[in-house]
């Protein structure tokens, strides 16, 4: 427990871990499993599935035969590819679901992305929209919101593109976005600080909004969290390295990604920011991300919707009719997960 | 049938001694377009090469600079002296390009403004009254920087390589190669190397019947390496007090002239001291060719064309008494 008792209750959940870091007992949904909805977007050759198996340790995504030469030119439609991994992080059991956006910014004109997404991630909402508004409940219903949502940044070294701007912007208040740099081993520690910087400089700009690991509205969070929350808030945005290579090291399996100069290692805290990521996601603030996405984002859309927001009620005619239905006297509780 | 040997010493072989004292006094020019997304290197790397702070970046680096809408151009020219040889380095930027959301059309201003250099170095030469020797704008390279870590090329890249192929020297690159193992470059080069060739782009060097073999043999191993992997640095770093051009991370120190680290030193090699001058004459004798073979066909029909209107039209209007029409800006190619 995190008491500051001072009782060593330092895990290493993962077995690739370098650093052992408090355990979490915040849920303890031990038979079911705590679902945790995750996005990953970013354009291809950044990381995100690489990304994903190492996050799971096993080839979630399985290698798949690239397309032939003659289809250099197509630019294939953005898909959504679902994995369903069942983890247990540190005693807890977690059922992690994915949603992959391979497709992603590839083609020459990529406009329609932005709104690809922000349907998907409006439908789950809409789903649990209905199903509240039901006189009898689906004990069984699943809730696909996206808790959060992982936006892969090209290590360019200089400011943000134009397509990170825009997908930021865009689904900021619809999911908790948190930007990852990709391939981050591209950088030298000095250019990473200075990239870190100029990012976090546009997303305060242009008023992004992301997920800054805000401290708990009643003041409720120790001294410890909230150091904790400003540590990660510094962090952003995580510097992602993934690899799928795992060689012996005295005796302790090491992930690393070997070039001719030197040896990275996935897993050390010195060369990336995996491990923390990690951490945050399966971990420390699983909490956090399911809790915002349930009460304030979407509490946000369903006070839009409801409110007869225009843009988001003309897209659904079948809410609607559940719209003439409701009665005032339901709770906008969220649905039990 | 072998030329027959020289008896007593002519001396004409001291020609190649006369060519280069001219040279010298003349110097000669080198115009290099760099074309690829902003930040994947472009700067750094051609300052590496000619080691010398050339071009700024024109990346965005603050909140306050406002993101391009469109792909501009911007040539920057240098005189530099190596050895009594001096060489007019232009070398043109192409901020914006790629950086859109949508990035249909982003090519047009790069193909525009090759084809304007043609198309200015055809009208010089075609004045009554010309230049002894005209200013040599033609672009002889083009660095196309390709994306690291895509599986190959992508639809962007497709479509500009083949445009680009047709109007000069093209040379891809992969500038930030240093998160790539030796493994993923090998796979990145080869499945490139099948992309192109399925889509016919053909890039620099190209073969010709007047190479012998050691000519031959020179480009299949530039060949191999397309597109080259490399790193570029204009930093300095002490490694146990050797000083070593190159990039210190956190794991290892990369020197851009080693090569088992890069292809550094290849693309350099190639670029300056083995093709240079090629690059300057397969510019005027392929690409600036075709260039003006279908400029001056195309004038020609339109003379006739207009010969015929005029004739039609029974010497009516002012069509008889029109000038002979000049050679035209380039806008009538129907495609770009």
């Amino acid at each position: 427990m995190r008491d500051g008792s001072g009782e060593d209750n330092n895990v290493a959940p993962s077995v690739y871990s370098h650093v052992s870091r408090p355990g979490s007992h915040r849920y303890k949904n031990a038979k079911k499993g705590l679902p945790f909805n995750l996005m990953l977007v970013g354009e291809s050759g950044l990381g995100r599935t690489t990304f994903l198996n190492t996050l799971c340790e096993r080839a979630v995504v399985p290698p798949s035969e690239p397309p032939n030469p003659d289809q250099a030119h197509i630019a294939e439609p953005m898909q959504f590819k679902h994995y369903a991994v069942d983890m247990d992080e540190d005693g807890m059991k977690i059922i992690l679901n994915v949603i992959d956006t391979p497709g992603f910014g590839n083609g020459t004109d990529n406009e329609t992305c932005f709104n690809q997404i922000q349907e998907y991630l409006e439908t789950q909402f809409d789903d649990v929209l209905s199903e509240e508004n039901r006189i009898k409940r689906n004990p069984k219903f699943k809730d696909s919101r996206v808790h959060a949502l992982l936006y892969f940044i090209n290590p360019t070294g200089h400011s943000l593109r134009q397509i990170d701007i825009e997908l930021m912007r865009r689904l900021g208040n619809r999911v908790n976005i948190i930007p990852v740099i990709g391939r981050s081993d591209s950088l030298t520690p000095r250019e990473l600080v200075l990239f870190k910087q100029r990012i976090m400089d546009d997303i305060a700009a242009y008023g992004i909004p992301v997920f800054s690991f805000p401290n708990s509205e009643d003041d409720e969070d120790d001294e410890e969290t909230v150091e904790e929350n400003a540590e990660l808030r510094a962090m952003l945005p995580f510097a992602a390295v993934g690899c799928e290579e795992v060689i012996n090291e005295d005796g302790r399996p090491v992930r690393v990604r070997s070039y001719p100069w030197g040896v990275v290692q996935v897993d050390n805290d010195e060369h990336s920011d995996f491990d923390r990521l990690r951490y945050v996601l399966l971990n420390s603030h699983i909490g956090d991300l399911r809790e915002r996405t349930q009460n304030d984002i979407y509490e946000l859309y369903r006070t839009e919707k409801l409110s007869g927001n225009t843009a988001s009620a003309a897209s659904n005619p079948t809410a609607d009719a559940t719209q003439s239905h409701a009665t005032m006297a339901l709770h906008p509780r969220s649905v039990a997960a | 049938m072998t030329a027959p040997e020289v008896q007593d010493y002519v001396g004409f072989d001291t020609i190649t001694q006369q060519m280069e004292r001219k040279f010298l006094k003349r110097g000669f020019n080198l115009n290099v377009i760099l074309v690829g997304e902003s930040g994947m290197g472009k700067s750094t790397l051609v300052n590496s090469i000619f080691s010398t702070h050339l071009v700024d970046s024109q990346g965005r680096r603050t909140a306050q600079e406002v993101i391009r809408k469109t792909t501009e151009i911007l040539p920057v020219t240098q005189t530099l002296d190596e050895n009594g040889v001096r060489v007019r380095l232009t070398i043109i930027d192409t901020p914006g390009f790629g950086d859109q959301c949508n990035n249909e059309g982003c090519w047009v201003q790069v193909i525009k403004y090759i084809k304007d250099q043609h198309a200015a170095y055809l009208e010089r030469e075609l004045k009554p009254q010309r230049d002894r020797i005209i200013n040599d704008t033609r672009v002889h390279a083009c660095l196309y920087f390709l994306n690291p870590g895509s599986r190959g090329l992508r639809p962007l890249d497709v479509e500009v390589l083949k445009r680009l192929t047709e109007v000069t020297n093209v040379i891809p690159v992969i500038a930030k190669s240093d998160s790539m193992t030796l493994d993923e470059r090998t796979l990145f080069k080869r499945r490139v190397k099948e992309e192109m060739s399925f889509h016919r782009i053909s890039v620099y060097p190209y073969s010709s019947e007047d190479d012998d073999d050691e000519d031959r043999m020179l480009n299949a191993s530039i060949r191999e390496l397309v597109p080259f992997a490399v790193v570029g640095s204009e930093e300095t770093i002490d490694v146990d007090d050797k000083p070593v051009r190159g990039r210190r991370h956190g794991w290892g120190v990369i020197n851009i002239f080693d090569e088992t680290h890069c292809d550094f030193v290849h693309l350099r090699n190639f670029m300056l001291r083995t093709h240079l001058s090629d690059l300057v004459e397969v510019t005027a004798q392929r690409h600036y060719e075709q260039f003006r073979t279908s400029q001056l066909r195309q004038i020609k029909e339109l003379r006739a064309q207009q010969a015929a209107a005029a004739a039609a039209g029974g010497g009516g209007g002012s069509g008889s008494s029109q000038p002979p029409v000049g050679p035209l800006p380039h806008q009538p190619m129907a495609q770009v």
